[in-house]
């Protein structure tokens, strides 16, 4: 497979499955299967196209050129490779999982849960082989308005409400703020392409370095800073596999990777270290996490808990921009995949308990652990990684991520990510706790579908696989700082 | 003498012409087939005269008489631009008509529809074509008493068509008035009517008359083009008039009155910048600033969804006049890319909203469309994808012309422009939400059985597709709006 074929295969794999599920829909058979078979397709290709970054060939592809410095076009850099991977990679087991979810719990319109979902996962993988941040921009909306039918899914009044704060503040924060940061990028330096070391150094007064990057920090919603925050735990009516994927993985990982690829390719680490610009956002990031921890030990709801834990592991990989040192911003990037494998893990359990026990509340798991004991044991794995404990691959980028904030003498951060970790053994732990000490609740009936228990199992196994195999990871993440 | 030289008479010439024949052949059937060929043909030339003629500034003598005395037709990057803008949009628009007006008008008044609806296309043509300052206005009035008479036609569905097409009619004839009076005052005062000639002997004019006649003609002039505050014709022409008829109007009417504003700005007063820099920045930019803000919020609160496109047609026009008010060639290549945009955008959605009145038998609100995107999906998806157009959703060709028209308000510096400009089309998504959200969140009323019929849904997906197509390979549309900037601020000065 040339290169260019993985990257069109990859980009376009997730597009066709959409266009092909309506057609599939006589049978539901054939219509599940796309879904599957188009994630192991553009995973496939995703590798391929990863393999070739790694070894250092540069994977392009100019779509169309619209003017001076202005085009939709594609050049996958090491952290793109690296969310290609992820996005992809987790999205054959979603799929998987998604069938089983789907039907377990006989939802409604599934075709047009499919189509939407699949529309989801083309936009993130372009947004993560994006060359310039015009084409991010363009997926970006496109995985805002592709999700919005999967969040409002259920159409009862909640689900419609949650649509419309999701589609306001993501739309909003990305159109009042996003883009005029973006275009005040292309009229300062003429071009938009990421670049290493960043465009903007000599070419823009520092004193404005602090807004520009407010413009992004608060343009890119989806990165859930506080006080933008607010759409990720509402957009948690949506079905589960929604919430696994989409809003453990590929939207809000999305976001952070946007917030990454702007402080890596447009202002570059050295220009933000020299300049400052980005310490009053690395405090911003702090209070987040331990803001979000602290709303998530008050939670009941599984998922909600779930999102404001993610709202804080968000807040750390913005952290790790935010220092703007070499090792942080490794760090940062490493937590984009051991977050993903982690809290999909979480999520496909917390699904797992709704559509084989129907509950969805933590004070509702007494004594659930020993009848469902894959469920837990994964969903133990999974809160252990995100706590950061070896051999689970979170410990990594959360060593990483104290590291560069020593180096950026900021070591408050250090103390911020520790008692963060403490909240997260409280609220993470409290699940499994439950579940295996605490007397059984015998009135409970508990089903038993394969596709609902399988995938997290292996989610979980991956975070473990993760802390062994970091070796696979490194050689993305120095490329990545490397001047 | 061959075809080629006589292409920009003929863009203007066939719909006149053929709006005779179109009006008094007795078949309904043959009637739309004249109308259709007609559109085509000026579609035909007003394209060849586009691609010969964009790139440089050629003039047609009309009857081989030179200006400054005779009248001349002009041919450069604007104009033409224009011109296929119109004339692409009637196609799309009368291949909508056929089944439309059938259904909304009376048979016995079908053909002299379709001659009015040729006359109308005809004097907008004109009006963009001509380098004439007083044929400008006989083209004005051709296509205000035409349009008259297709608002009207909307009475047999709704008497409030009457009123609307009354309003149009008297509001129209103040503008016109203002304008002819402007060109009264410039006449008086240099003698010549040509818009070339004019451009050269007005700076050595007396100022007082000078400054009044470009007062009186842009006032005018915005009321045609329905700016803030002298839009108030605009909804209800647009709400009650025949479907085809809002159609047509929303998509071509008002955009050829704001290319006159530019002409009139940019070459007439083109070597007097001292003076329209008074009206560029105190009043144009102000002004499209409100407008786009009162659109929005009216059309969030309008319920009727023909209104509510309507009202969303005043902010829209609102950021075309504020690209025309900064006045760099940067922000008038935006406001010809919204030009062209807004017309597939705006046409297809008044196509789709046409197809859902008829689907549910009444007019279209928010109140009885519920579940219709599902029941009607090919119907639904379209007026979707134009509706995200509008709000500038990437991909779609809205996004191309907020892109540019942001960026050429950042490069000359207006920071808090930028800011409202981004907040009011944040806004805009409220009201293309209210009917997302009904239309395919909620289930279709027990009882109601609606189908789609593919004359009215293939001409609104020609514009769907195009909205898709020029998100993506905008080149063309940008490269040619470039062209018309240029042309437009290079022939004053």
């Amino acid at each position: 497979m040339s290169l260019d074929t993985a990257l069109t295969l990859g980009i376009l794999a997730p597009l066709v499955t959409a266009i092909l599920v309506p057609i599939l829909a006589v049978r539901s058979n054939w219509r599940d299967a796309a879904g599957p078979i188009g994630a192991v397709i553009t995973f496939v290709a995703a590798l391929e196209v990863a393999m070739a970054v790694k070894n250092g060939v540069a994977v392009n592809f100019t779509l169309v050129i619209l003017g001076e410095g202005l085009s939709i076009a594609f050049n996958v850099t090491p952290l793109g490779a690296i969310f290609g991977m992820v996005a992809s990679g987790l999205w054959i087991l979603a799929a998987l999982y998604t069938v089983g979810y789907m039907r377990g719990n006989h939802e409604k319109h599934q075709t047009r849960f499919a189509l939407c979902y699949a529309v989801a996962v083309h936009a993130a993988i372009a947004i993560a082989w994006s060359g310039n941040l015009l084409t991010l921009f363009i997926f970006y909306e496109v995985l805002t308005f592709s999700t919005y039918p999967l969040v409002t899914h259920k159409e009862s009044k909640e689900a419609i409400t949650a649509g419309r704060i999701y589609m306001g503040i993501l739309v909003g924060t990305s159109v009042i703020l996003l883009l005029p940061a973006i275009l005040w990028v292309w009229t300062t330096t003429g071009t938009l392409d990421f670049t290493k070391g960043g465009i903007l150094k000599g070419v823009i007064d520092p004193a404005y370095v602090p807004f520009l990057l407010a413009l992004f920090a608060y343009g890119i919603g989806k990165a859930a800073l506080m006080p933008i925050h607010r759409w990720l735990p509402t957009a948690m009516v949506a079905p589960t596999p929604v919430s696994a994927l989409l809003h453990a993985v590929a939207v809000v990982k999305a976001g952070v990777f946007t917030m990454l690829m702007v402080i890596v390719y447009i202002f570059g680490i050295d220009f933000l270290s020299e300049t400052g610009g980005s310490r009053w956002l690395a405090y911003v990031a702090g209070f987040t996490i331990l803001a979000s921890s602290v709303v998530a030990i008050t939670k009941d709801d599984i998922k909600a808990r779930l999102a404001y834990s993610t709202i804080s592991q968000l807040s750390y990989i913005v952290l790790g921009a935010a220092l703007a040192t070499a090792a942080a911003i490794e760090g940062a990037a490493l937590h984009i995949v051991m977050h993903a494998s982690a809290k999909i893990t979480l999520f496909f359990c917390a699904g797992a308990i709704y559509v084989n026990a129907h509950l969805n509340k933590v004070s509702q798991l007494d004594g659930l652990g020993p009848r469902m004991p894959l469920v837990f044991a994964a969903y133990f794995l999974g809160a252990l990684s995100i706590i950061g404990i070896p051999p689970l691959g979170g410990s990594w980028s959360k060593f990483m991520l104290m590291a560069g904030a020593v180096d950026a003498a900021m070591p408050i951060m250090v103390a911020v990510l520790a008692v963060s970790s403490l909240m997260n053994v409280y609220y993470l732990l409290e699940p499994v706790w439950r579940g295996f000490f605490h007397p059984v609740n015998a009135e409970i009936k508990v089903s038993n579908h394969r596709l609902t228990i399988i995938p997290p199992v292996l989610t979980a196994l991956l975070s473990v696989a993760l802390f062994f195999g970091i070796d696979l990871l490194t050689p993305f993440t120095t490329q990545l700082v490397m001047p | 003498m061959n075809i080629a030289m006589n292409l920009p008479a003929l863009v203007v010439v066939l719909p006149l012409i053929m709006s005779v024949v179109a009006a008094v052949v007795p078949s309904v059937r043959i009637s739309w087939l004249v109308t259709m060929a007609t559109v085509l043909a000026s579609a035909a030339s007003a394209l060849a005269n586009m691609l010969s003629n964009a790139y440089t500034r050629s003039s047609y003598e009309l009857g081989g008489w030179p200006p400054p005395w005779g009248i001349e037709f002009v041919s450069d990057g604007a104009s033409t631009l224009m011109a296929v803008v119109i004339t692409v949009l009637s196609v799309a628009s009368t291949l909508y008509a056929k089944p439309l007006i059938e259904i909304e008008i009376h048979r016995s008044d079908i053909p002299r529809v379709y001659g009015a609806w040729l006359l109308a296309i005809g004097g907008l043509l004109g009006l963009v074509m001509t380098g004439d300052a007083f044929n400008l206005f006989v083209f004005l009035e051709i296509s205000a008493l035409s349009a008259v008479i297709l608002i009207a036609m909307g009475a047999g569905r709704d008497r409030r068509a009457l009123p609307a097409a009354f309003n149009y009619l008297i509001i129209g004839a103040v503008g016109a008035t203002f304008y002819v009076i402007g060109v009264g005052f410039t006449y008086a005062v240099t003698g010549t009517l040509n818009m070339e000639d004019l451009a050269m002997r007005l700076p050595e004019a007396a100022p007082a008359p000078v400054l009044v006649g470009l007062a009186f003609m842009v006032v005018g002039i915005m009321v045609k083009a329905a700016a803030f505050p002298v839009h108030i014709w605009l909804p209800a022409a647009y709400g009650y008039s025949p479907s085809a008829v809002a159609t047509l109007l929303s998509a071509v009417a008002t955009k050829a009155a704001i290319y006159i504003l530019a002409r009139i700005l940019f070459t007439v007063y083109g070597d007097m910048p001292e003076i329209t820099v008074l009206i560029l920045n105190w009043i144009l930019i102000p002004l499209s600033l409100i407008a786009m803000f009162v659109g929005t919020i009216l059309a969030i609160y309008e319920r009727d969804l023909r209104l509510m496109l309507a009202q969303s047609s005043i902010a829209q026009i609102g950021y075309i006049t504020l690209a025309i008010g900064i006045g760099t060639t940067a922000s008038l290549s935006a406001g010809y890319i919204h030009m062209v945009n807004h017309a597939m955008i705006k046409g297809g959605m008044f196509m789709a909203v046409g197809a859902l009145t008829v689907a549910i038998g009444r007019r279209a609100n928010i109140g009885n469309i519920d579940g219709l995107g599902r029941a009607m999906p090919l119907t639904g998806a379209a007026l979707l994808i134009c509706g995200l157009s509008l709000i500038g959703l990437p991909l779609t060709a809205g996004f191309i012309s907020k892109l540019y028209l942001v960026y050429a308000i950042l490069d000359e510096g207006y920071l808090m422009i930028t800011a409202l400009v981004m907040l009011s089309s944040a806004l805009s998504v409220i009201y293309l939400w209210k009917m997302v959200e009904v239309m395919w969140m909620r289930p279709l009323p027990k009882g109601v059985v609606v189908k789609e019929n593919p004359w009215i849904y293939g001409p609104l997906w020609l514009l769907a597709a195009a909205n898709i197509i020029f998100g993506i390979y905008a080149t063309p549309i940008i490269h040619f709006a470039e062209l018309a900037a240029q042309s437009l601020l290079g022939a004053g000065g």
